[in-house]
């Protein structure tokens, strides 16, 4: 370990090109222990590539970064201890069953009680009905939460989520940021790539935009908003949007049943800018 | 990390066998076509051609086996393409394993998958009249060329998993490898066969491995044929392995 304690990933001067496509140009942050630093871009800014670089899939053209203060390039295999990666497809194995897939990773970590951590994990997550079920049958927000729920394994220090609700639906989204808010909630430092700006704004401590392969603002969700002109105040009857109508009328978010706690449509008046 | 390359190996081969007996129908399907090319031959060409004393079950069996072998890695290249596909690849080498242990995982996987084929093949052909007297050791050194055989080809259907862009392109390298016994002495005596084709025959890898086989299973002198066999299938192996490995090695790094 070194001396930056409390910086638990730390970039510097990043480059990475594909041939003649240059991905990144010089990326730099520093993510605190514990919270959610969210990676915020439209697709191609190179989200996916920062995230493959720091968990050592991928080598980078030029620059530093360590994760646990382990530096990528030349203590892979101790800051592979420190990580767990959820890709930006869930990486789960489809023809297992969703306890089977668990059993696995916890094997793979050298863990004692595989089966155990596994029922565990079903259980935190509302998997355990779906647990015997093969992986192929399950929803896309069942798969994402078996996929986060394999990454929690071996309590890993820092979690990367790439781009973990993209492709899902609206009940599903919300599961996940059920299951992410929770990973925070318990002290691991949570890395996640969005491309939505409400998902950032739900989940994320601090905020990082990289756009053209380079970070152009990083702060707290607060700060970020200083940067534009004061918000000034208007009163306006609160339309619920067509995502409060789906699950309202759904009347569930999506597990086992019981009644959304999101899904309240309010006509209140709201802070408009 | 290299200090779990075995355990993590293991449990990455209970992974994938568990995939088999999930998907029986890979292995049935791997055995069947051999077997049904063993009908067509025995009942229906067989007659027409000479092999001397032998029975036509008994020169037939070898080659059979090396085709059931060379179709039976089609499903290793396809497994490894999925498993690079579905992004399970990239957790694995994101976690803190032995990394050659995925490779390994489904090379195991192929042995004992190639193993229970063959088996089910040579049972086929008992029932078509394929007898031996051979006994233990002859026995084992058929089994020790056929296990060396599926490990060098194996190693071959690794770098087409790896490499390849589809699935059809995964699995489709194999079938020059079907064919091949058919310009060998598996079907029929190359001496029947015209110049620069019995040439290229006689000195192709399956024909010294199908010999072998052969004179194993009748108790005959092996003569130079096991040597030939033996060479190939660790050369094919040794040069297939470092290939496999450098491709490998550019995917993860």
């Amino acid at each position: 370990m070194t001396a930056q304690h409390t910086q638990v990933i730390h970039v510097q001067g990043l480059e990475k090109s594909y041939k003649t496509l240059q991905v990144l140009r010089g990326v730099d942050f520093d993510v605190a222990r514990g919270g959610i630093f969210a990676l915020l871009g439209s697709n191609g800014a190179g989200k996916t590539t920062v995230v493959r670089i720091l968990s050592t899939l991928l080598k980078a053209d030029a620059g530093t970064a360590s994760v646990n203060g382990f530096d990528v390039a030349t203590q892979a295999a101790d800051v592979r201890e420190s990580i767990s990666l959820t890709g930006q497809f869930a990486a789960v194995d489809e023809i297992l069953s969703g306890r089977e897939n668990l059993v696995l990773v916890a094997r793979l970590r050298h863990l004692k009680n595989p089966g155990a951590i596994a029922d565990d994990l079903l259980e935190r997550f509302s998997l355990t009905e779906a647990g015997a079920r093969k992986v192929s049958t399950y929803s896309g927000g069942m798969r994402r939460r078996l996929d986060i729920a394999m990454s929690l394994i071996g309590d890993p220090p820092v979690i990367f989520l790439d781009e973990p609700t993209t492709g899902l639906d609206p009940q599903a989204r919300i599961e996940v940021w059920q299951a992410v808010k929770e990973l925070a909630g318990q002290g691991t430092t949570v890395l996640l790539t969005t491309q939505y700006l409400d998902e950032a704004e739900q989940l994320a401590d601090r905020i990082a935009i990289l756009h053209q392969g380079r970070i152009i603002v990083n702060g707290t969700l607060a700060e970020l908003k200083r940067l534009l002109p004061p918000a000034k105040v208007e009163y306006v009857e609160k339309q619920p949007t067509l995502e409060d109508v789906f699950l309202a009328l759904i009347g569930t978010d999506g597990k086992n049943g019981e009644p959304a706690m999101t899904a309240t449509p309010a006509p209140t008046s709201k802070e408009q800018r | 990390m290299t200090k779990h390359f075995f355990g993590d190996t293991a449990v990455l081969l209970g992974r994938s066998l568990r995939h088999i007996t999930r998907s029986v129908d890979t292995i049935i399907t791997t055995a069947i076509t051999p077997i049904v090319m063993l009908l067509l031959f025995v009942y229906v060409f067989g007659g027409a051609i000479n092999t001397g004393s032998v029975s036509y079950v008994n020169y037939l069996l070898p080659g059979i086996l090396l085709i059931t072998v060379a179709s039976g890695i089609a499903y290793t290249a396809f497994r490894l393409f999925m498993d690079m596909k579905s992004g399970i690849f990239e957790r694995f080498q994101s976690m803190p394993i032995a990394r050659s242990s995925v490779l390994w995982g489904h090379v195991l996987t192929s042995l004992v998958a190639n193993v229970i084929s063959l088996v089910v093949v040579v049972l086929a052909a008992v029932l078509m009249g394929f007898r031996s007297g051979a006994g233990v050791p002859a026995w084992l050194a058929v089994a020790g060329i056929l296990i060396l055989f599926t490990l060098a080809l194996t190693w071959l259907a690794v770098i087409a998993g790896l490499s390849a862009k589809s699935v059809d392109g995964a699995s489709a390298f194999s079938y020059p490898l079907i064919f091949l016994p058919f310009l060998s002495s598996a079907f029929v005596p190359t001496a029947t066969m015209p110049g620069p084709v019995r040439a290229f025959a006689e000195h192709q890898p399956v024909t010294s491995i199908v010999n072998a086989i052969r004179n194993l299973y009748a108790q005959q002198p092996v003569g130079t044929d096991i040597w030939f066999a033996l060479a190939w299938c660790a050369g094919i192996l040794i040069v297939a392995y470092i290939f496999a490995m450098n491709s490998y090695r550019r995917k993860i790094s």
